[in-house]
């Protein structure tokens, strides 16, 4: 048998194509990287991108999850809803505990306890995507509005505070260092090496790429569809869990507003990193390069007076829109 | 039909059925789609199922492959009564389907679709990882032959050939330990030359001892390779022929309901 004859005309071209597709995301960084110079001094300074990275870290671990969800054609809408959901009953859980065990212990199971949480309200999304068959988009969509009025219900509208003496505890998750290095920018990137190695030498990486794909195909060849579907929602609600081990010594308080838009920030980051919104095709690293983008992009609003950093949500809108926009020509 | 000999390997096949259907009967609500079916498949030989559309080869198959559950009925693997639960079910037992539409992902490599599902690892625990090495050399081993020579194990399904995809997807439930393969309409949207090659792949199948069903509505393609022909029209068997006990017209006008299809045959002047 010969090979048939529509392999492309030019495949010099089309590989060209196709590590400009590739390295999309890291030349858009690099083209920001250079706007932020140009734009103020304050800029390059090791502090201040420090600054960038470590905020970056929290929304770059929930784009994580969210990278495995995508790939294999579902999504999460309730992320932000979730980790304010999740920094909640953690913080509750210690001030509940720190009553009767010293601080340490109350502080070591009030995180534990987030990462529970976290899995728990991911198994939910995943059990009714998977077994009750309802649209992805509606069923967290619809945990998005349940877990968003519980904070608000569980803050009686103002904030769920961590007590002073546990405090001092978790600080270091947010504002220590490792070797120099942020802890939560060393999480990040321990779960980005991680989720890279799943995703591209793990079965469990192949496995959901072939379900979003296709997952009729990916049903035919034993793949564990329902499976890994749920593991998807799962993992993705773990790294909201991490998420929110860091976010909670941050602030050690959280609000109604809690993680508001972070849904968008993290889907945005994820496409804009390459990983098709139809699902089949997933790049953990260049999620990464998507949180970093918008990161950025953030950084330099709030260093310049050119454009308001209140218009920050409106650049990521805009920059989602056309990131699946110019995904479609590519398709 | 002089063609009817060119992929045949001589004696029908004898022994035990590697699976037994009996009496198989499925409904969808109030739509009967099966009504009592029964079909046997043995070791090295292609039993052609042919039918209609809408006569319920596929509901048939989807049936055998377990992605249905049937409604009533006996089914038996090697002469233990079995009823699967999903398509792994079928697999493990030994029973492959390779679907037209739903065999390969295209945009995806040979290599990756050749493992779908059964990818192989190396390491242990918790850093079990994918073997790529093993895993593109077997592909190539395996695809070389069947006769197709691939530029590199990342090459993609989509740059196929219909035909070569339909070999790819035979290769690998070979490769995999298939009994029975069953081959959903491998033909239907193929040219002459790439379904002579599918042809030629399920003979070479065959000769190894591994029992195909050929599901099919082309009379000529299934004579073409067949050693047992069965007829589903309307849900039911209409009966299983040997090989050189019908010719096809026979197998045209049992498919079809006969008389109609004559009188069409006439007006339009030759087989269909």
């Amino acid at each position: 048998m010969s090979l048939a004859a529509d392999t492309p005309v030019l495949p010099a071209l089309a590989g060209a194509r196709r590590l400009a597709a590739r390295l999309g995301p890291l030349l858009a960084l690099a083209l920001l990287a250079v706007l932020g110079m140009l734009a103020s001094p304050a800029f390059l300074s090791a502090e201040n991108l420090m600054n960038v990275l470590t905020r970056s870290s929290i929304i770059g671990i929930i784009a994580i999850g969210a990278t495995f969800v995508i790939t294999a054609r579902g999504l999460d809408l309730s992320v932000g809803a979730m980790a304010a959901f999740t920094a909640g009953l953690s913080i509750l859980a210690m001030n509940g505990l720190a009553g009767i065990l010293p601080a340490l212990p109350a502080a070591i199971l009030g995180l534990a306890a987030a990462l529970a949480v976290g899995a728990g309200a991911g198994a939910v999304n995943g059990t009714l995507v998977v077994k009750g068959r309802v649209e992805a988009f509606i069923v967290t969509l619809g945990t998005m509005g349940i877990m968003r009025s519980l904070v608000t219900w569980l803050a009686d509208g103002g904030s769920i505070s961590l007590d002073f003496a546990l405090r001092g505890v978790g600080r270091p998750l947010y504002y220590g260092t490792v070797l120099g290095i942020p802890v939560p920018v060393l999480v990040f990137a321990l779960v980005a090496i991680a989720a890279e190695i799943a995703m591209s030498r793990f079965r469990f990486g192949r496995h959901v790429t072939a379900i979003g794909s296709n997952a009729d195909v990916a049903r035919y060849s034993a793949i564990p569809v329902d499976r890994i579907r749920m593991a998807t929602y799962v993992l993705q609600g773990v790294c909201v869990g991490l998420a929110t081990l860091i976010y909670v010594p941050r602030l050690g308080a959280v609000t109604p507003s809690t993680g508001m838009l972070w849904e968008l920030e993290a889907i945005a980051a994820v496409i804009i990193g390459g990983t098709a919104l139809s699902g089949g095709h997933g790049r953990v690293w260049g999620t990464v390069a998507g949180v970093l983008i918008l990161g950025l992009v953030s950084n330099i609003l709030n260093l310049t007076d050119f454009v308001s950093p209140h218009l920050n949500g409106a650049f990521q809108g805009a920059i989602i829109v056309i990131a699946v926009f110019l995904q479609r020509k590519r398709g | 039909m002089s063609a009817d000999t060119t992929y045949h390997h001589g004696g029908p096949a004898t022994g035990a059925p590697i699976v037994e259907m009996k009496n198989i009967k499925k409904h969808f609500g109030h739509v009967i789609a099966l009504n009592g079916v029964s079909f046997d498949i043995r070791a090295g030989e292609c039993h052609c199922l042919l039918g209609d559309n809408g006569a319920g080869k596929s509901t048939f198959i989807k049936t055998m492959s377990g992605v249905h559950k049937p409604s009533d009925g006996e089914m038996r693997v090697e002469g233990k009564v079995v009823r699967f639960e999903s398509p792994r079910d079928a697999m493990n037992a030994g029973i492959a389907t390779v679907y037209q539409d739903l065999a390969m992902i295209p945009l995806m490599s040979v290599v990756r679709n050749f493992w779908m599902g059964r990818e192989p690892e190396k390491g242990i625990f918790p850093f079990r990882q994918l073997d790529m090495a093993a895993a593109s050399q077997v592909t190539m081993e395996e695809m070389s032959k069947m006769g197709i020579n691939l530029r590199g194990p990342d090459q993609a399904v989509g740059t196929l050939s219909g035909g070569e995809r339909q070999t790819v997807a035979i290769a690998r439930a070979v490769y995999f330990g298939a009994k029975v393969l069953i081959l959903d309409e491998p033909t239907s949207a193929l040219g002459v030359r790439q379904t002579s090659n599918v042809l030629a792949t399920i003979d070479k199948v065959r000769k190894q001892g591994v029992g195909v069903v050929f599901i099919s509505h082309n009379v000529r393609h299934a004579l073409a390779v067949g050693d047992r022909f069965t007829v589903l029209n309307r849900g039911q068997t209409l009966g299983t022929a040997r090989r050189g006990e019908v010719d096809a017209a026979e197998l045209q006008d049992l498919m079809a309901g006969g008389r109609e299809l004559a009188e069409l045959e006439g007006s339009l002047g030759g087989t269909i």
